[in-house]
């Protein structure tokens, strides 16, 4: 019997939302980092223009998968069907929504609880599992510092957000002892398609390569809880949070 | 779609232009904003110093058109959106051992506006300008429809859109052919030259190397004036690596980046004083390290500049003013040195790079057989007269300005250097419908 030598495999990061800027930088600096990557978006036709381009820099083929976040019926499928089990899973997915429309329309409301906190938490959470069971991986969650507190202008995403990010914390409280890494990141104002057309504080916005760097760093090497990306953010937070509700509720921000 | 107007300036900040500034995310996105909108123009990373990338009315930002298509290892053929930087591919490539066939001074310049200004680099006299070693490129034309075009086919479209500064349409993909390298070191020899006719000779004599160009000490005067120093490259192979620094990596990281101008420096930092200081110490080093081969990695060899984020600070908030001129061989001896003795006594240039030029490519393109010196000015009252003057001479001399690099040439300048081909050009926009729907400041101020 003649002994075959293992080809040490790759690694395998899974991106949700795959059609996003910030998703695409990730995905960049994974690819950049040696790790083989797949692509899920629920239009797969849009996300092949990011997987040729992964493909072109890097020669090594990306597929692309369809998901919608709000099938989540489709879940266990999906992760059943994948070519093997990713050593990361990065949720980018989210949907701002517009705030007017959502304080008024409830099945409006419903669909931007469920895109940025149901569908991605159940699927994070459902290989939280397969990797609990086999005792390695990293869940990475695209949050926002808008869950911290909520505001008039964007109450109804924040608190989307803020349950992802409770979400988060609590699989990473589950999990510390298993060897399984969580990170959940906050990226303040980043220059994507969502926030295309806002007038954003330079200093306070980062560019979506900065978010892909920052994530495959957190995530990867020095293995974060909780990213803000620009540190500036943090005292711009502690300062938020630190205003007492009395004085918070007359403000505009 | 979000529109926002703002004012927006080239590389040199001067002029600069109020527009409608556009941000494109995706190729589909172009056609309907031609047939839309009219005096519009495709910006790509702004590195073009006067107003070339500055819409009459409205300017399309195409940075968000950054994702490469395709690479075809075996042939080196490259196929990417045109608002791919060469920094992206030369940091995706250079480690699979390609690297763009041309480049310019800065990396940081997209493939559209490297096509658009057909760009040359230090290798103009071997290898043509950008435009020889592109297979085609998809052009969206002014009434939105889309067209591909290359060498071989719609060859006129093709040979207008190279060094067409946007004029002809907005370039939506291309597809390159990559050069073949073993590491990412460039060979470098460096030859002093005591006076103007030495320089041209050495780069006379350097024909034959892969790149070759000449930094010039342009504060030199009397027998002195023109002395510079002459650097020839060639990629170092593997062996050569080997030989000349065993322990080196092949591929040097790019380093640099790290310093940045923070603020505008106040306008006297580059004064003649600190340049002259600067020349003598520059000139010295390099003829004391003289003819020996040494090793320079990529970076510093291509883009000196590029390690200093926001150099163009340097010159303060009045911005400033390249001058490129070409003139045709037989008279350059005379017509630099004129440049030169005018340049030393009135205003002292940080930047004087001068280069032997091969024949042009496109109708548009700057190059031709000829020299080329580029001076770097602050933008002021008296060096505008002064390039004004020094205009008198490149067209005395049967010369050219350079349009990626122009702010203010007079139309009369600009006819006298582009005579027939700029009658061409015009020619086409009409047909193609493009004379007012596509308009820039640059074609607004030359009325092409
Ligand atoms: C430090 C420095 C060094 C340089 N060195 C050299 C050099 O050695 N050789 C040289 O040739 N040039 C040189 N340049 C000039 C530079 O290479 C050109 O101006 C180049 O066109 C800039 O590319 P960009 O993407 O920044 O284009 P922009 O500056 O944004 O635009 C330049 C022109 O290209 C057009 N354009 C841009 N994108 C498209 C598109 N997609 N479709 C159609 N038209 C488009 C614009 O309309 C405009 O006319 C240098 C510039 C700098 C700042
Ligand atoms: N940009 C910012 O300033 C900012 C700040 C803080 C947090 N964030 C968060 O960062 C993440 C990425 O955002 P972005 O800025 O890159 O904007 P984006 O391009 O709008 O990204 C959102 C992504 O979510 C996907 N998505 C939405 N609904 C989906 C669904 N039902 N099923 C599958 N995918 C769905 C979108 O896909 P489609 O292309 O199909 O719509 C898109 O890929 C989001 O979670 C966002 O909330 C962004």
């Amino acid at each position: 019997m003649t002994e075959t030598v293992p080809v040490p495999m790759r690694k395998l990061m899974l991106l949700v939302g795959a059609t996003s800027d910030i998703g695409h930088a990730t995905a960049l600096a994974y690819a950049q980092g040696g790790w083989d990557v797949i692509l899920a978006a629920r239009d797969a036709a849009a996300a092949s223009r990011n997987a040729a381009d992964l493909t072109a820099r890097t020669g090594r083929p990306v597929p692309v998968l369809t998901l919608d976040i709000t099938e989540t019926t489709a879940f266990t499928a999906f992760v059943d069907g994948l070519p093997r089990l990713p050593d990361t899973v990065v949720s980018v997915v989210g949907l701002l929504g517009t705030q007017a429309r959502a304080q008024s329309d409830l099945d409006d409301a419903a669909l931007v609880m469920r895109s940025n906190f149901e569908g991605p938490s159940l699927l994070l959470g459902l290989f939280a599992e397969r990797f609990a069971a086999r005792g390695s991986g990293t869940l990475v969650g695209v949050s926002s510092v808008a869950g911290e507190r909520g505001r008039a202008s964007n109450y109804v995403y924040g608190a989307a957000k803020a349950g992802f990010t409770a979400f988060l914390s609590g699989l990473r409280n589950r999990l510390a002892a298993s060897g399984i890494h969580v990170l959940t990141v906050k990226p303040g104002f980043v220059r994507t398609r969502m926030t295309a057309g806002m007038p954003l504080p330079k200093l306070l916005t980062a560019e979506p390569a900065e978010v892909g760097a920052a994530i495959f760093r957190g995530a990867e090497v020095s293995r974060r809880d909780v990213i803000y990306v620009r540190p500036v953010w943090v005292l711009v937070m502690a300062i938020i949070r630190a205003i007492p509700e009395r004085v918070f509720k007359r403000l505009k921000l | 779609m979000s529109t926002d107007t703002q004012t927006i300036a080239g590389w040199g900040r001067y002029p600069r232009r109020v527009t409608r500034l556009i941000p494109v995310r995706e190729e589909a996105a172009v056609a309907p904003l031609h047939r839309a909108e009219t005096g519009l123009i495709a910006r790509g990373n702004g590195r073009a110093y006067g107003d070339a990338a500055l819409g009459d009315t409205t300017t399309l930002a195409l940075g968000g058109l950054d994702r490469m298509i395709a690479f075809d290892p075996e042939t080196g053929h490259l196929a990417v959106e045109a608002g791919v930087l060469l920094a992206d591919i030369i940091d995706a490539f250079l480690p699979r051992g390609f690297f763009p066939a041309v480049v310019p001074g800065t990396r940081y310049v997209t493939v559209g506006g490297a096509i658009a200004a057909d760009v040359h680099g230090k290798n103009h006299h071997g290898a043509g300008g950008f435009g020889a070693h592109v297979e085609n490129l998809t052009l969206a034309l002014p009434d939105g429809a889309v067209r591909t075009c290359g060498p071989d086919a719609n060859a006129d479209l093709f040979a207008a859109t190279l060094g067409g500064m946007g004029l002809t349409g907005t370039i939506l993909r291309a597809t390159l052919r990559l050069r073949r390298v073993e590491t990412g070191w460039i060979r470098q020899r460096t030859v002093a030259a005591a006076d103007l006719d030495a320089a041209m000779q050495a780069l006379e004599a350097a024909n034959g190397s892969t790149y070759a160009v000449a930094w010039i000490d342009c504060l030199a005067r009397g027998a002195a004036r023109g002395r510079a120093l002459v650097y020839r490259g060639e990629h170092a192979t593997r062996a050569d690596v080997a030989d000349l620094a065993p322990d080196a990596p092949l591929n040097p990281p790019a380093g640099g980046g790290a310093l940045a101008v923070p603020l505008d420096l106040p306008a006297f930092t580059l004064n003649r004083l600190s340049v002259g200081a600067f020349n003598a110490l520059y000139y010295g080093r390099g003829r004391a390290g003289g003819n020996r081969e040494t090793l320079v990695g990529w970076a510093p060899y291509f883009f000196p500049l590029d390690g200093i984020r926001d150099w163009n600070r340097i010159y303060g908030a009045r911005g400033f003013l390249q001058h490129q001129c070409v003139i045709p061989k037989a008279r350059s001896r005379a017509a630099l040195a004129e440049i030169l003795d005018r340049v030393a006594h009135a205003a002292p240039s940080f930047l004087a790079v001068l280069k032997l030029l091969g024949p042009g490519g496109g109708v548009m393109s700057f190059p031709l057989e000829g020299y080329t010196l580029t001076l770097d000015f602050p933008a002021s009252p008296a060096n505008l007269a002064l390039l004004d003057s020094l205009d008198t001479i490149v067209r005395a001399a049967g010369g050219r300005l350079y349009l990626a690099k122009d702010a203010r040439q007079s139309r009369d300048t600009f006819e006298a250097g582009y005579g027939d081909a700029a009658a061409r050009f015009r020619a086409l926009r009409r047909d193609l419908g493009a004379t007012d729907r596509i308009a820039s400041g640059l074609s607004r101020r030359l009325a092409l």
